[in-house]
């Protein structure tokens, strides 16, 4: 910063001209307003050196704030919606408010990992139990609630709670750095709000697709299975999943996905691993389709293939999926239809569902160029099946 | 086709206000003073005052404008969701907003052409019309 004030390029302007600053501002005298300038430059140098920070630090801060209460009118939005959707469906006649700010608190305590055998097992019962707690809270908030209703509704409570989540979370770490003053506290929570926000968005997104019952952008495997089993016979497996045998080029095609179309997303770990052991382990070759994140740069839709299993969660499913595979040695074939996080939990977008014509055409070539006639293959469409029937 | 939704988000903060309207103040006495500075012959620093005074305005409305934007941009809209219906047999496609109970594969009446064929529902999703950002690299 340059120390030589305006106030000299002023001045040395204003003697050329032969005129006297006094007469125009009034102070006493050619020093009066150019020291007065000087001393303003000095101490605005000042003020920025020792508190510089600090000031940082507050427009920082005011930034949070904003995108804290943004999120606290998310969360505000989506407990409201969850509330008048479980009066509406449920018919409830008591005020469900203080029944469903409950639910909104829950928490799950992830299994103790030192000793880290049997692990999956644990995680999974945990999350079963998780799952049926949730299920009896929404049939006691909303008695009525019954079959596609009751899945979507939990599933609607289950957005709203996480939307709670992300805000008691930022909250915590506002009110931290308020009360020390750190810097590096408002830093780390303002470098990653960005991230936070577009999440809580998404989930917002999320809550009212699945208060709606809407197919949303992970339902597009679910949809892809479905176009594949249309009009055949479909048998229940395993708890809240389906699956029909479909003859597909020569082949017989075991084609599964979670029951619809309520919102569920089925259990495939265990669904393929009773599929696999009903046919001895004599499967020519396992695909998933399912939806996946893609990167920056990438379009909504693109189609692209894979080796591994394909489905997200806390890996339990991909655990005892790859233990079957492994034991009879089946090879695994993954297709994913990219999609942003946004896009992933908000309504079906027009791109995604075209996309399922494309990714059918990519399933009969794999099964095609790598199978033989008469095989078995399993095709499984991964995904929350909400609003896709079969 | 589309729904406006507000937020709380576009407002401009109230902080931003008040130091645009100090700087616009500020500039507005640096142009009063230009104009005394001229009455009084003092033909430079009237200049300098002028040069302040409009760039100050300008600056203050650019960043108005530029927040205004910016909240414009944050209010989502957000396409309806349509449920598209087909006749398999005779291929009428029809489109409507969607109902609460609409799920892709559901049978719904029959065909008003074909009195044996029901119509299904073959897709539910949103078209989201404006093109998004593209980066070419
Ligand atoms: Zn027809």
């Amino acid at each position: 910063m340059s120390l030589i004030p305006v106030s000299d390029i002023v001045s040395q302007v204003s003697t050329k001209v032969n005129i006297h600053s006094n007469q125009f501002f009034g102070f006493g005298g050619d020093v009066g307003w150019q020291a007065i300038l000087q001393l303003f430059t000095v101490g605005f140098f000042f003020v920025i050196m020792f508190y510089g920070q600090r000031l940082q630090m507050r427009v920082m801060m005011k930034d949070v704030e904003g995108s804290l209460l943004k999120l606290k009118n998310i969360k505000d939005e989506g407990r409201k919606n969850a509330i008048d959707t479980l009066k509406e469906v449920g018919k409830s006649t008591v005020d469900i408010a203080p029944r469903v700010d409950r639910c909104l608190d829950y928490f799950t305590i992830s299994p103790q990992g030192m000793d880290p055998a049997g692990i999956v097992d644990k995680l999974d019962h945990i999350l079963d139990v998780r799952d049926q707690r949730i299920k009896d809270d929404v049939k006691i908030i909303a008695p009525q609630c019954e079959g596609t209703q009751l899945n979507n509704m939990e599933n609607t409570l289950e957005a709203a709670m996480a939307l709670n989540y992300i805000y008691k979370i930022v909250r915590h770490y506002y009110i931290q750095s308020k009360k020390t003053m750190s810097l590096y506290v408002v830093m780390q929570l303002q470098m990653i709000l960005p991230i936070v926000m577009k999440e809580a968005e998404a989930y917002s997104a999320a809550l009212k697709a699945f208060s709606l019952g809407q197919p949303i952008g992970d339902s597009v495997g679910p949809l892809i299975a479905s176009k594949l089993m249309l009009g055949q016979e479909i048998r229940k497996v395993h708890k809240d999943c389906v699956v029909a045998s479909v003859p597909f080029e020569g082949r017989t095609a075991l084609i599964m996905k979670a029951e619809g179309p309520g919102g569920n997303v089925g259990k495939p770990g265990d669904a393929i691993e009773t599929i696999i052991e009903e046919n001895e382990g004599k499967i020519a070759m396992l695909i998933m389709i399912d939806a996946g994140l893609k990167l920056e740069g990438e379009n909504v839709g693109d189609v692209s293939e894979g080796i591994g299993s394909a489905i997200g969660g806390p890996g339990v499913d991909a655990f005892k999926i790859e233990e079957k595979l492994v034991k009879y040695k089946i090879p695994i074939n993954a297709i994913i239809i990219k999609e942003d996080i946004g896009d992933a939990v908000s309504p079906m977008r027009k791109e995604i569902h075209n996309a399922a014509d494309k990714a059918i055409e990519r399933v009969r070539e794999l099964v095609v160029e790598r199978t033989k006639e008469g095989d078995t293959v399993i095709i499984f469409g991964v995904g929350n099946s909400i609003g896709v029937g079969q | 086709m589309t729904q406006k939704q507000t937020t709380t988000a576009n407002k401009i903060s109230t902080y931003l206000i008040l130091i645009v309207l100090i700087a616009m103040s500020l500039s507005i006495v640096a142009l009063i003073s230009a104009v005394y500075a001229y009455t009084q012959n003092m033909i430079p620093p009237a200049g300098f005052l002028a040069i302040i005074g409009i760039f100050g305005i300008v600056m203050s409305i650019v960043s108005l404008h530029q927040n205004s934007q910016r909240s414009a941009a944050m209010k989502i809209e957000v396409p309806k969701v349509m449920t598209y219906i087909e006749c398999k047999n005779c291929g009428t496609k029809i489109s409507r907003e969607f109902q609460r109970g609409d799920f892709v594969f559901k049978e719904l009446d029959v065909c008003p052409k074909c009195p044996e064929h029901k119509q299904m529902i073959t897709g539910v999703y949103k078209e989201i019309k404006e093109k998004e950002k593209i980066y070419e690299v």
